[in-house]
Parts: C-alpha cells; structure tokens; sequence
C-alpha cells in the first residue's frame, strides 16, 4: 500500500520494482561473450523461442488478474493439448488443419479439466498455488492411466506407429513430422538471415489484444475486483466462486493451444514429460519477467521470456567456457528457474505480511 | 450401523478406501503366486527405512507450518554426512554415528535459516517450501560436483573429481541398524528389528517432546496462533523451533533409509522426497494442522503396503506394470484431498 502513489519516478523505487529482470539482465550480459554464440544465432534462437512460449506464458496471465496466483495447474491444458495432438496424428491430419483439429478436440476437455481445477481451487481458498500445483501432479497420473493404459485397447488408435509394441499404451516420443512448423511456416519471412515466424506472431498479436480488450469487459472488470478484495467482491455482487473457474477455463483453454503452438515448433512430442516442464518454464518466464503472484502485465511475458531463454541457451555453454563442465551450467539453469520461483513467492509473501502489519498499526492509531 | 458410520466419518473416506484396497491386495496375492509372507516383510522393511521421513513431517505441522515440503533440505544435510563419513572412512556404528553426527548439526543451521525465512511469509508456507527444496536440491548438484571429495569409492572414475549419482555404502555401514537384532522366521519372512528399534525410538522421543512445556507451546501455535501470543509464547520462535526439529528429523530420516537402502542418491535423488512422505502422513490421518505419532505410524505402513503391494499384485493380475500411476495417483490424490477439506482457513 505504501508504494502506491506512483507519481514520483525516482529510481530508487524503478529498481525496487524490476530487481529480477535487472538482475538477470546483468547475468545475460556477463555470460553472453563467455558463451561465444554469434549475435545473428542468438537473435535467431530468440525469434523462434518467443513464438513458441510467448502463448503458453500469457495463459498465466487472467488467473493473476483475477487474485488467484500463479496458475501451476495450467500443466491440465497442456495435457489437454497433447490429447488433441495424439488424435490428430493418428488420423493423419496434417498441416495447418491438423492443428487445428487438435485445438478442436483439445478445448472441450481443457473445459472439463479448467472447470474441474477451478471447482478444486475454490474449496481451498488462500492456498490456490500449492493446491493447483498437486492437482497437476494428480492429474498427470490420470492422463499417464488413459494415455498409457486405455488408448489402444478402450480408445481405439488405428496408427500402429503411435501404439507400443505390446498393443496398446502410447508411444514415448510421437514424430508430429505432419504438423511441424507449419504455423511458424505459413507466411515465411526472412529478414537478414533470420527467419521469423509471421502467422505465430500474427496468432500472439491477437490473444495480446484479446486480454487487453477482456480486461475492459464487466467479467474482466470484476476479476480485478476479485484480485484486489475477494470479500468486498462478494459484498458488491459479484458471484465470486463462479468468476473465479471462467478464470481458470480460459486459462486451461489457453494453455492447450500454447501447448499446441510450442509442440508444432519442437516437432515432436515427449508424451510423458512435455506437459510437465511447460508449467514450470512459463511460470519461472514470466516472473523472471517482473510479474509478481498478484500483478502481471504483457510487457512482462515477452521481457521474461526474452531473458528466460536467453539464459537457457547461454548458459550451458557459458558453464563449459568458465569451468569446463557443460553439466555445471546446465545445473545452474535448473536452480535459476526454481530459485526465482521461490524468490518470487517470497518476496509477495513477505510484502503481503508487512502491509498486513501496517494495517494493523495504523488500526491502533500508531 | 451408526457406530460404523462414525467410525468411516472419523477415519475419513480415502483412508477407509486405501485401507480396503490394501486388505483386497494382501487376500489376492496367494491367488497369483505372491508370497504373502515375503510381501509383509517387504512392507516393514519399507515402513522401517521411511517412518523417520515421515515423522518428519510432525513437528511443522503441529507448529501450523504445514507440510513438510522443505523435507529436501533435511536430506540434502543427511547426505552431507552420509558423504563425509564415507570421506573420512570408519566403517560400522561408528561411522554411521559420525555421519550422523555431521549431519545434525547441518540441519540444524539449515533449519533455523529456514525458520527465520518463514516467519516473514506466514500463509504461504507449503508452496515457497516446495520450492525452496527444489532450489536447494539444484544448487547442492552444482556442489557435489565441486566439493573436494577425494575417497575413489565416491567420486567418477574419470575426470578424477565431482561425486557419484549414487554411491554404495557396503563395506561402510550397510544395513547397521536394519541387522542389528534381526528377526528371521523360516525363508521368507524376516523383520529388522533394529531398525523398527530405532523408529520407535524417535517416535517416543517426539511423542515426548510434545507432552513437554516446549511441545505444547508449540501445539497452542498450529491450533491458535493468536490465543498462544496472548498467552505469553513466542509464535516466531516456536516456529523455528519446530523447523529446526522437522529438519533435524529429515536428516537422520534419510541415513536410516540410506544404510538400508545400501546407496546414498545425490544430485536429484532428493528432489521428490519430499511428497511421498507428506502422503502417507495424510494417508494415516494427519490434517493441515494436526498430526499425530498414530498418523505417522498408521499411514507410513498404509502409504508402503500400497507402493509394495501393486507392482507384484496387480501385475501378476494385468499383465502390466501400472504401479507408479497408481502411486502418482493416490499420493497425490492425498495432499489434494487433505487441502481441500473444509478446515477452518488460517488467516
């Protein structure tokens, strides 16, 4: 509360606010010339990677709006994507109406899983993280029970290329070879050697402006009422537990298509573990972006995923250079991404108890 | 028919559920041809070498820190230990007391640094736990590639330096306690006492505490944090304290495991140790804010008869091996279910 009254930009209060991306800002730049990577490859690799997060990081962004946190159980949508992915290459769909198909069959269970996620996460009020965060747990171990034990016997697949060799069960790895770059490929553009991924811009330029247009809407209006007080929300009429799941739907949905859009660049599918990094990665992206549990806006998804993945191509490679172990950077990596999670809820944690404090003075009349 | 009722309502569905299937389990397993005696002993074998890990758990929850997640950190200074006994090379009790005795002071430290951290972020323990484990597990594999270990039994054959991912302690202190007082009847069936010996050990130890002034200072805290103020007791210390103890617990938690499991796990071993403990706990009755020793010995024999009985059951009966998505399953489905049960929402 006490940093409020923004009117006077000093920049003492500019670093206070933007201390993670600064700092990693700083980590780019040292590690960068240590890493020996050409400018040309490193614009390149940031081209291609801010298309292919960019939608899975904005997913995050209506839940925080709307007070809920950090969505960890966007990984639901991610599974729903890759469900839709499995039924379109086993019907040989490909192409850009092969994407789409699978966004057609991946939304209506995204749906089902949001509503479900958000039926769970209004039972467990003022703990949402912890508990998406199991629930993404929980439901990965139904989508292995389907997908590993029930399709190719109960759900029929004809291709027997997806199926294990024992009859049924999906494979580890799927070759999406008749989807691969076709979104990234369909208005190809070259600028000085480097390829840019026209239409996937196009497509992230849209839902830009579709959260940007939702946030003037009554519901987006009322998920920041939400956001800011959850009692006085409901004092002023707005139907709390229900804005709250159409919260969390369009991010479950959202994330399916990310899901979609990321997996159509790599090409092929990890079907047991793709899903698990991408809540993880988006997460750590867009609080390395200066986002915070309770505050998020679009500058933070494509600064965080900028720097997020910068580090991620550098830093191996800056490890080998420095010690002469590739291991060592890519450990670092590993910490970087949990540590700034940690270091982020703590940091709102803390200010959260300090203005809970305050208030409490101020009630006393100190 | 009301008395049954009050019970299931007492016990809670899930655990009366988990507690069927698991009966369900042991009356299949002669039907196709698991030893039933072989299975039990497996199971307290399991019960034995995790019950510590789970004890772990109690002092957090009871000081109203929820679970455990920060259990990594415990084991990261278990492992400290572990490695250096192993590094200085005494073999026997003697070295694993000395692993012990490095260890405890560690988590010690790494306890009450924790402590201090979380009584600056009161409400939202669980998830920064979570990943303040995950944290300190990856930044401890940047160290166990670095430390100066020298013992050729621990470090990589080439290169000459950095740790193992899994290192042997045969020959060191190889099942120390789990053959101290060792129990066999006829092939098949045989229990390690001494390790049962040392469990019930720490449980009196715990149960102990918590009847002292110290522990029910610390109960007061979980149950009210605002009623203990009133009363004259330090919230914040009784916190660090419980921290303190819960990661202490952790550290000897994960050498009792080790020296039965007969490998020390580093770099990413620890990651998700963390969940199958907080489980079982739940599993055994626990709630948000309370737990007892009843729940951590009930739930660690629940929560292991599940993890060894369907690999060999249920595959012998499907043909398949579905064991790790019914362990993903009803582990998760645990800590889901404790969280969302209408409790009363500490601020």
């Amino acid at each position: 509360m006490a940093n409020k009254n923004k009117g006077s930009l000093n920049w003492k209060t500019i670093v206070a606010d933007n201390a993670v991306p600064i700092i990693f800002i700083a980590l780019s730049a040292a590690a960068i010339p240590l890493s020996g990577f050409s400018a040309k490859y490193l614009i390149q690799e940031m081209f291609t990677r801010i298309a292919r997060n960019s939608f899975l990081v904005l997913s995050l962004i209506i839940p925080i709006l709307a007070g809920m946190g950090l969505n960890f159980g966007m990984v639901l949508g991610a599974m729903a994507g890759q469900v839709g992915l499995i039924f379109a290459t086993d019907w040989a769909i490909v192409g850009v109406p092969g994407m789409a198909l699978a966004a057609i069959i991946g939304t209506p269970i995204a749906i089902v899983l949001g509503y479900a996620c958000g039926a769970v996460l209004n039972r467990a009020k003022g703990r949402e993280m912890v508990t998406g965060y199991i629930l993404g747990f929980f439901v990965n171990g139904i989508y292995q029970l389907v997908v590993l034990y029930c399709m190719g016997n109960i759900i029929p697949i004809k291709n027997p290329i997806l199926v294990l060799s024992r009859g049924y069960g999906i494979r580890n790895a799927i070759n999406l070879s008749g989807i691969r770059h076709v979104l990234d490929n369909a208005i190809p553009l070259n600028i000085m050697g480097v390829d840019v991924p026209v239409a996937t811009y196009i497509l992230i330029a849209l839902f830009c402006v579709f959260i940007v247009w939702f946030r003037r809407t009554k519901l987006g209006q009322d998920m920041r009422a939400l956001g800011q007080d959850m009692a006085v929300a409901e004092e002023a009429g707005i139907a709390v537990e229900r804005t709250r799941i159409i919260a969390i739907i369009i991010s479950t949905v959202l994330a399916c298509v990310g899901q979609i859009i990321f997996l159509q660049n790599i090409g092929t599918m990890n079907t047991y573990n793709s899903h698990d990094q991408a809540g993880m990665f988006a997460i750590a992206a867009i609080l390395i972006g200066g986002a915070s549990v309770s505050r998020a806006t679009i500058l933070n998804v494509f600064v965080g995923v900028t720097l997020f993945h910068l580090m991620f191509v550098v830093s191996p490679m800056a490890g080998k250079q420095l010690i002469g172990q590739a291991q060592l950077g890519e450990y670092f990596r590993v910490f970087v991404s949990y540590g700034i999670i940690a270091l982020a809820l703590v940091l709102h944690a803390w200010r959260r108890q300090r203005e809970r404090e305050d208030a409490r003075r101020s009630l006393r009349g100190e | 028919m009301d008395k049954i009722k009050k019970f299931i309502e007492n016990a809670g569905r899930p655990r009366i559920i988990i507690a069927l299937f698991l009966f369900v389990l042991y009356c299949a397993a002669p039907f196709v041809n698991v030893r039933v005696d072989t299975s039990i002993s497996d199971t307290l074998v399991r019960v034995g070498m995790n019950g510590v890990l789970v004890l772990a758990m109690v002092p957090m929850v009871q000081s109203g820190c929820g679970f455990n997640f920060v259990l990594p950190l415990g084991i990261i200074a278990g492992l400290l230990g572990a490695v250096t006994s192993l590094q200085i090379g005494i073999t026997g009790v003697a070295g694993f007391l000395i692993a012990a005795a490095i260890a405890i002071p560690i988590a010690a430290v790494l306890g009450w640094a924790y402590g201090l951290l979380l009584n600056r972020v009161k409400g939202d323990e669980m998830m920064i736990a979570t990943y303040v484990g995950f944290s300190s597990v990856a930044i401890m594999c940047i160290a166990w590639l670095l430390l100066p270990y020298t013992s050729p039994t621990m470090i990589w054959g080439y290169g000459g330096s950095g740790l193992r991912t899994t290192i042997s302690v045969e020959g060191f202190w190889l099942k120390i306690l789990s053959q101290y007082l060792y129990l066999q009847i006829g092939q098949f069936f045989y229990v390690p006492l001494g390790m049962f010996v040392f469990f019930g050990l720490m449980v009196f130890l715990v149960w102990a505490f918590f009847r002292t002034k110290l522990g029910t200072a610390m109960t007061a805290v979980g149950s009210n944090p605002e009623f203990a103020r009133a009363s004259g007791i330090s919230v914040d210390n009784m916190r660090t304290i419980s921290v303190v103890i819960s990661t202490v617990l952790g550290a000897i938690g994960i050498l009792v495991y080790e020296q039965s499991f007969g490998f020390i796990q580093l770099y990413m071993g620890p990651f998700y140790m963390a969940f199958p403990a907080v489980a079982a706990i739940l599993l055994g009755g626990a709630s948000v804010n309370k737990a007892t020793m009843v729940n951590v010995v009930v739930g660690t024999f629940l929560f292991q008869g599940i993890l060894t009985m369907t690999p060999s059951v249920i595959n012998s009966v499907m043909q398949t091996d579905m064991s790790e998505v019914i362990r993903i399953i009803v582990s998760n489905g645990m800590i889901l279910y404790a969280l969302t049960r209408k409790v009363v929402v500490k601020r």
